[in-house]
């Protein structure tokens, strides 16, 4: 690898960290003005116009806290949760397709930090391993309400983790690829997997509700029975930690949600545009983000609708509904193929 | 590379040593998930993307939770650790010896083998991988995957007994 390139995948990374972390923290922000919305009330107006610097002022807030840690507490682990909650939720950003390529001075730079062959997977052993931060954090705090959260945690996050994998069975089934780049050069036009993979979009898409732990599947923190779940005993910047890596999943999950099934940074007639290739790619990934708002949008919309599971209407629709569900998507999908190929 | 690989060895082994001498189990459970990542590390280094990838997902991503469940649900500490008898650790030192015996007589007469394309470094993609297991190894595949399902059936069945008892 040239140092050229090296160099610009290092600050590539930094541009996406960046990104990341500001597309976060306005969604706490977005989050509270989707509610304030939703209720018919004015949400949060006082730091800043339209309490646009309200983000800020929590991050300040957090980060002045006292910081408490439980005397009966491990307190190794105590720091490790949260910090493998943050650093999982941040990996998976680098093998997603932010948008084409980019030509500058001669140089071809891809828009994508790492375009692994197996890019699903990586996204997939990242969110099994976020698992970790959660489970070790809400065992270390030594609290009972912590315990409970975070038992109920991993338990929802392994059985819905099965349908979301056999989800992307299916997906990899039409697209006949792993790489994340590929797939979306797959869905050019109008051919977004969401049409070929209806079915497997929706248990996708409802299986991150349950990855990220969001209502309708917030029962980890379910304030009315845990007080505040796997983060009971939590203050200071470690809490804020673990709010954090939630709405940075949140972001990642419509990032993988837009690239699998909304063709990424592809849009209709994109090839058809008079314009530059630098100019198609910036407006690539401009409409790669629109998409990502959108679904965020969605995953507030639905927060804010929908009440919340009980804890066995929960195992039952992961278990009961959505694997056989899944299966079922897979195998259709494998005939579909096969008779495809067979008379076609 | 070189140092890539004694680091990742030094804390595979030093981590799996860890998971022996640790008196808590949770610590036990957080060694081993650094022994199986640093082993990741080792098939990427060989460029198996593929097994690195599952390798992580299956064992610490799925069993290593469970085990980290278990231990969680039933609270297992060193302070109520059941304590041992002397006969237990004196059979635990005679059961162990006899296990290295066998390895060691097992390995004592191994050859080292040579690798059938070296060169071939695409040899743990996804492709790769695929068409070995879906072509030469078919059966093989194909009847582990039933012995998986029959543990699965097994395990629920068992599940079931119990629940009918109470």
């Amino acid at each position: 690898m040239e140092t050229w390139e090296l160099l610009s995948k290092i600050i590539f990374l930094f541009v996406i960290l960046a990104i990341t972390l500001v597309v976060a923290m306005y969604s706490t922000y977005a989050e509270r003005k989707v509610a304030a919305f939703m209720q018919d009330r004015l949400g949060p107006n006082r730091a800043g116009p339209y309490g646009l610097l309200q983000p800020l002022a929590d991050g300040l807030k957090m980060f002045m806290k006292e910081e408490i840690i439980p005397t009966m507490a491990n307190r190794t682990l105590f720091i490790l949760g949260p910090s493998i909650a943050m650093t999982t939720a941040l990996l998976t950003g680098v093998v997603i397709p932010w948008g084409g390529n980019l030509t500058i001075a001669g140089h071809v730079i891809s828009l994508q930090v790492a375009d692994l062959n197996i890019g699903i997977l990586y996204i997939f052993a990242m969110v099994s391993i976020g698992v970790y931060g959660i489970m070790l954090g809400g065992w270390a705090s030594n609290n009972k309400y912590a315990l409970l959260g975070s038992v109920r945690a991993a338990s929802q996050m392994i059985s819905y983790e099965l349908a979301m994998g056999m989800a992307i069975i299916a997906l990899v089934l039409t697209t006949g690829t792993l790489s994340l780049k590929e797939i979306v050069d797959q869905q050019q036009g109008w051919h977004w997997n969401i049409f070929y993979q209806p079915l497997g979009f929706l248990i996708f898409l409802v299986c991150a509700f349950a990855e990220t732990n969001r209502a309708p599947f917030d029962l980890p923190e379910c304030e009315t029975e845990l007080i505040g779940g796997y983060h009971t005993e939590y203050s200071s910047m470690k809490l804020g930690f673990y709010l954090f890596a939630e709405y940075i999943n949140m972001f990642i999950s419509a990032a993988v949600i837009a690239t699998l099934y909304f063709g990424g940074y592809n849009f209709p007639f994109l090839n058809r545009l008079p314009l530059d290739a630098n100019v198609l790619t910036i407006l690539g990934s401009v409409v790669f983000f629109l998409k990502i708002f959108f679904l965020i949008f969605l995953f507030m919309w639905i927060r804010w609708t929908l009440p919340r599971f009980r804890y066995d209407q929960l195992m039952n629709l992961g278990w009961k509904g959505f694997i056989p569900i899944s299966i079922a998507n897979i195998m259709v999908t494998g005939v579909v193929i096969y008779f495809k190929e067979l008379f076609f | 590379m070189t140092f890539l690989f004694y680091l990742l060895a030094a804390v595979a082994i030093l981590s799996a040593l860890m998971v022996v001498f640790s008196r808590s189990p949770i610590n036990s459970v957080i060694f081993l998930i650094i022994c199986f990542l640093s082993i990741a590390g080792h098939y990427i280094l060989l460029n198996a993307q593929f097994l690195a990838v599952v390798h992580i997902i299956v064992y610490t991503g799925a069993i290593m939770v469970l085990f980290l469940f278990v231990i969680m649900l039933l609270n297992l500490n060193t302070s109520n650790e059941p304590h041992k008898s002397q006969l237990t650790r004196i059979t635990a030192v005679i059961t162990g010896g006899l296990l290295l015996l066998v390895l060691i007589a097992a390995t004592k007469d191994a050859v080292l083998i040579q690798a059938k394309n070296p060169a071939d470094y695409n040899i743990g993609l996804v492709k790769q991988i695929g068409q070995t297991l879906f072509k030469q190894f078919l059966l093989p595949f194909e009847i582990s995957s039933v012995l998986f399902i029959s543990a699965m059936v097994g395990a629920v069945m068992l599940g079931k007994k119990d629940s009918k008892k109470n």
